[in-house]
């Protein structure tokens, strides 16, 4: 007798198993579908290119209508199932069709989700689910007007490219800082975003939507940090959930999916389901490749052989946007039992990372030279031995024993225009050009022809990368010590990479620098964070991650992980109100230990991170700021009581100290700055064994520098002497900020002096009027960005998760 | 296993870590850049600093006292150092986060 076998859905899974079934027990069912959709199955990976133009509908059906004919198959289109009657074993269609089943098979696929934000449902807001959505976009691209994709994942990238290639101007909004986390790395995360941005598809990373507005219709979409984006037509491809709200009613075991075995039978045995509605193991799937495979194995059960079973499998990723190849595939997170080789080629755009483990690969992402995914997925699959090709495996299958890769690739790219020296403004092309042309042999003599590396000195390893290029093995470098394990480059070239290649981002630095590691280190990446910070006051995002611990909570570490705690007091001055909320607070959080500083301010120590916030909280009540004890950045302006009430005193050094303090505080350097003004030659305050110092005189202001009493000891140099208080701030500001762009990190401005040369800074600050003049812009403008407290935008909320723990746990136990 | 919810991945910062206080002293909790989590004593085995607070790479982590470098697969220090520290189990369940604190019972008996 033929048994009736009824099917909820007409995607791509059930069709997939309808084929498998006609092949193995043709005849044994009379099968009816139900689709919710008005339409025959077609295929839905397609649908990106039904959108970008580049395919018709017609071309992406999978069964036409004679199939279903051909194959005595009953199918209703349009007809949503609104109820399943297990009892009495049927099922009813939202048009009152009442079918009877034997087993039945529900394939109800997913929904997308949709954020809650106000404005989710005016008219203009889409999911991108099935054709209806394409057609829905298609019609709003018409207008050649503003679209916003929300989600920065598979479907939201494809969508946007889509919407761009039809004429619109997009936006992709993504909450996460790079595209497509849960596949991507960090690295081709970010070189992903790049190929986005480059067909004129604009990305906004960490963009949480607040609201969607508009009169009636979408007019724009609101950020949470206050930007607004105009668009008439806003896309939510945020993330799909399982359809299984039609199982939960009828009492089918549902959890994330519709619950089903191994052999894709849910709990109640007549009751099949598979496709993305399906949870089998515990995991829900998305990608076709594994909804193939529990379609294979549910006609298998239906045909009768029981011992067909879904075995879980990792698919590749793959973007299907033309022009942009990236593979990703298994699990590519760093661990201590693996290994990665990670291949990066600046210039062409290339990052591959495998992931090892025993001599295996267990993950792989591929980026921008995608041939050789399916051989790794190969390998991976049948668990193959890769220790024997171990050092070409990253090259590809096609590779064996050819030359290693060029080292120098990163320099050899640059273009001609690319700036080397940015003391005196030498390109590429100028250096390689006098090379050749003068037949210049030694680094003097490419100084002294074209000035390159002649100033401060910090593009000499560039310099003379470029020598080895044009000359070839005969020029012989000397070495240069690389900022850490994780790169061959040293400090001054990274520094003049970042510039000349316009690198604003830290898997930028790494991607375009082809580092080896694939998130650097302790030691790298604070100093990155420190560069870009400086060379990109306004575009670049502190990345806290990247700071040392006390850089990141605005507060010094001590040795039991308490912390101290030092409150800006402008040039050593206080009054009574400050000195009293002091006493508060040490009451008030019981804080063990209150110290005078000889930076000439008060330190307290022994205060627990969960009472930062608070501390913070009630010294900003009384004015103070923080004081940046714990900062590579400007500390203190030590000061002395000056012409106010020294008899000695010649200048005003209390007011000209908190006006240095007051115009530069909040600024980062390459390593802690401290200053001293002193009122007379007597120097109370110090200031000859300071980073900065200024001696007044009757004259004038004696600017002094390059001082230390730490690790080193050493009396300052004179920069100058200046007639005028307003002078004086003015060389102030452009010897640090010189000092910004060229220090390495972690190296005081005494070090960098003597690298560079005294009489270099002499001549860059005392002499060069229009040097001198940019560097104190360039400052000014910086500082837009860094005067910000940040006690009190923490006290307001800022990074709260770093002040709570994240649970207590176990106490109830222990008590009993 | 008795495994403890503790909350969820976005609770903690990429390439950082969340502290969990329990009976037997501060657990640190990690997510690395691969959205991996580990989690471990908050204890470094040089001098105790508080690895939590350190700079996260790969799956290690740089005391922030004096630049030790520790496995957080293993507990182990890495490089020249020699020592380790003891490794909680930890699990995700979708979003959320477990830890298992049977092994707290067993060290505080």
């Amino acid at each position: 007798m033929t048994e009736k076998l009824v099917i909820i859905g007409n995607g791509m899974a059930p069709g997939r198993m309808l084929e498998h079934l006609l092949e193995q027990a043709p005849g044994r069912y009379a099968v009816t579908i139900f689709n919710a959709e008005p339409r025959v199955n077609y295929d839905r990976i397609m649908l990106s290119p039904v959108l970008s133009g580049e395919k018709a509908y017609e071309e992406i059906i999978i069964h036409g209508d004679g199939w279903y004919i051909k194959h005595g198959i009953t199918l209703y289109k349009g007809h949503k199932i609104v109820a399943i009657d297990r009892q009495a074993k049927t099922v009813t269609s939202d048009h009152g069709v009442t079918e009877p089943y034997d087993k039945l098979v529900i394939a109800t696929g997913s929904v997308p989700f949709i954020i809650p934000v106000p404005g989710h449902n005016l008219p203009g807001v889409l999911t991108y689910r099935d054709l209806d959505d394409v057609r829905a976009m298609m019609l709003a691209a018409q207008s050649r007007a503003k679209a916003v994709v929300i989600g920065g994942g598979l479907l939201g990238l494809e969508a946007a490219a889509g919407l761009n290639s039809q004429g619109m101007d997009v936006t992709v909004l993504h909450v996460m800082p790079t595209l497509m986390e849960r596949q991507l790395d960090p690295a081709a995360g970010y070189l992903l975003q790049r190929a986005v941005e480059q067909r004129g598809i604009k990305v906004i990373t960490k963009a949480n939507t607040q609201a969607i507005t508009g009169n009636g219709k979408v007019e724009q979409v609101e950020l949470a940090d206050g930007t607004i984006i105009p668009a008439t037509l806003v896309v939510m491809a945020v993330g799909i959930r399982p359809n299984a709200a039609l199982a939960k009613d009828a009492g089918i075991a549902v959890n994330r999916g519709i619950v089903v075995d191994a052999g894709m039978r849910s709990n109640d045995p007549d009751i099949f389901a598979l496709g993305e509605c399906a949870e089998v193991g515990g995991t829900v799937y998305g990608l076709v490749a594994p909804l193939y495979e529990m379609a294979r194995v549910a006609a298998h059960q239906l045909a009768g052989d029981e011992t067909a079973a879904f075995v879980h499998m990792d698919t590749p990723t793959k973007l299907k946007v033309t022009g942009i190849d990236l593979f990703s595939l298994g699990d590519f997170a760093d661990g201590d039992d693996r290994q990665e080789i990670v291949l990066r080629d600046g210039s062409a755009g290339v990052y591959k990372r495998l992931v090892l483990r025993d001599d295996r690969i267990i993950g792989t992402v591929l980026y921008g030279e995608t041939a050789d995914g399916a051989w790794f997925n190969d390998l991976k699959k049948k668990q193959t031995d890769i220790s024997q090709m171990r050092d070409t495996l990253i090259f590809g299958q096609s590779y064996q024993g050819g030359a290693p890769l060029d080292p120098m690739a990163a320099v050899a790219a640059l273009p001609d225009d690319a700036e080397i020296c940015g003391c005196n403004g030498v390109c590429k092309g100028k250096i390689t050009g006098a090379i050749t042309g003068k037949g210049l042999t030694s680094l003097d003599d490419v100084r002294a022809h074209t000035k390159a590396s002649a100033s401060c000195g910090s593009c000499t390893g560039l310099v003379e990368k470029l020598m080895v290029l044009t000359l070839g093995d005969t020029y012989n470098p000397a070495a240069v010590q690389p900022m850490c394990s994780c790169t061959t480059f040293g400090h001054d070239e990274v520094r003049r990479l970042i510039k000349a290649k316009h690198l604003k981002t830290i898997p930028a630095v790494m991607q375009e620098l082809e580092w080896k590691t694939s998130c650097g280190c302790a030691k790298c990446r604070p100093a990155l964070n420190y560069y870009l910070v400086c060379d990109w006051p306004d575009e670049y995002a502190d990345d806290y991650q990247s700071r040392f611990i006390n850089e990141r909570v605005h507060a010094n570490i001590q040795k039991d992980g308490t912390y101290s705690v030092v409150p800006r007091m402008w040039g050593g001055v206080t009054n009574a109100a400050e000195l009293r909320a002091i006493a508060d607070v040490v009451d008030k959080f019981e804080i063990p230990m209150v110290k005078v500083t000889g930076g000439q301010r008060i330190d307290m120590l022994g205060i627990r991170k969960e009472d930062l916030p608070a501390v913070w909280a009630d010294l900003g009540q009384a004015g103070f700021v923080s004081g940046h004890a714990y900062a590579k950045g400007l500390r203190t302006v030590k000061t002395c009581v000056g012409s106010d009430w020294c008899r000695f005193g010649t200048q005003d050094s209390t007011g000209l100290g908190i006006r240095i303090e007051k115009f530069m505080w909040g600024s980062w350097t390459p390593a802690k700055v401290k200053m001293a003004v002193s009122g007379c030659p007597r120097n109370c305050a110090e200031a000859t064994c300071k980073d900065v110092g200024v001696i007044c005189v009757d004259s004038g202001y004696e600017i002094h520098f390059a001082g230390a009493a730490g690790l080193d000891i050493k009396g300052t140099e004179v920069l100058g002497l200046v007639r005028t208080e307003d002078e004086a701030l003015q060389h102030i500001v452009a010897l640090t900020q010189m000092y910004r762009e060229q220090g390495r990190y972690l190296e005081r401005i005494y070090k960098w002096a003597k690298r560079i040369g005294i009489a270099e800074v002499k001549r860059q600050i005392m002499d060069d009027g229009e040097k001198r003049q940019a560097y104190y812009e360039r400052f000014v403008f910086s500082q837009k960005f860094a005067q910000v407290d940040p006690w009190s935008e923490r006290v307001s909320g800022k990074d709260k998760h770093e002040f709570r723990p994240m649970a207590s746990v176990g106490f109830a136990q222990a008590a009993e | 296993m008795n495994w403890i919810s503790i909350g969820t991945i976005s609770d903690i910062p990429r390439r950082g870590a969340r502290c969990v206080a329990t009976p037997q002293g501060k657990i640190a909790v990690f997510r690395t850049a691969d959205d991996e989590v580990f989690a471990i004593e908050d204890h470094c085995p040089h001098k105790g600093g508080p690895l939590s607070q350190g700079i996260v790479h790969g799956a290690a982590v740089t005391c922030p006292l004096h630049n030790w470098v520790i496995s957080l697969e293993t507990g182990k220090a890495l490089g020249a150092d020699e020592g380790a520290v003891r490794t909680i189990p930890v699990k995700r369940e979708g979003e959320r986060l477990f830890i298992a604190l049977e092994a707290l019972a067993s060290r505080a008996a």
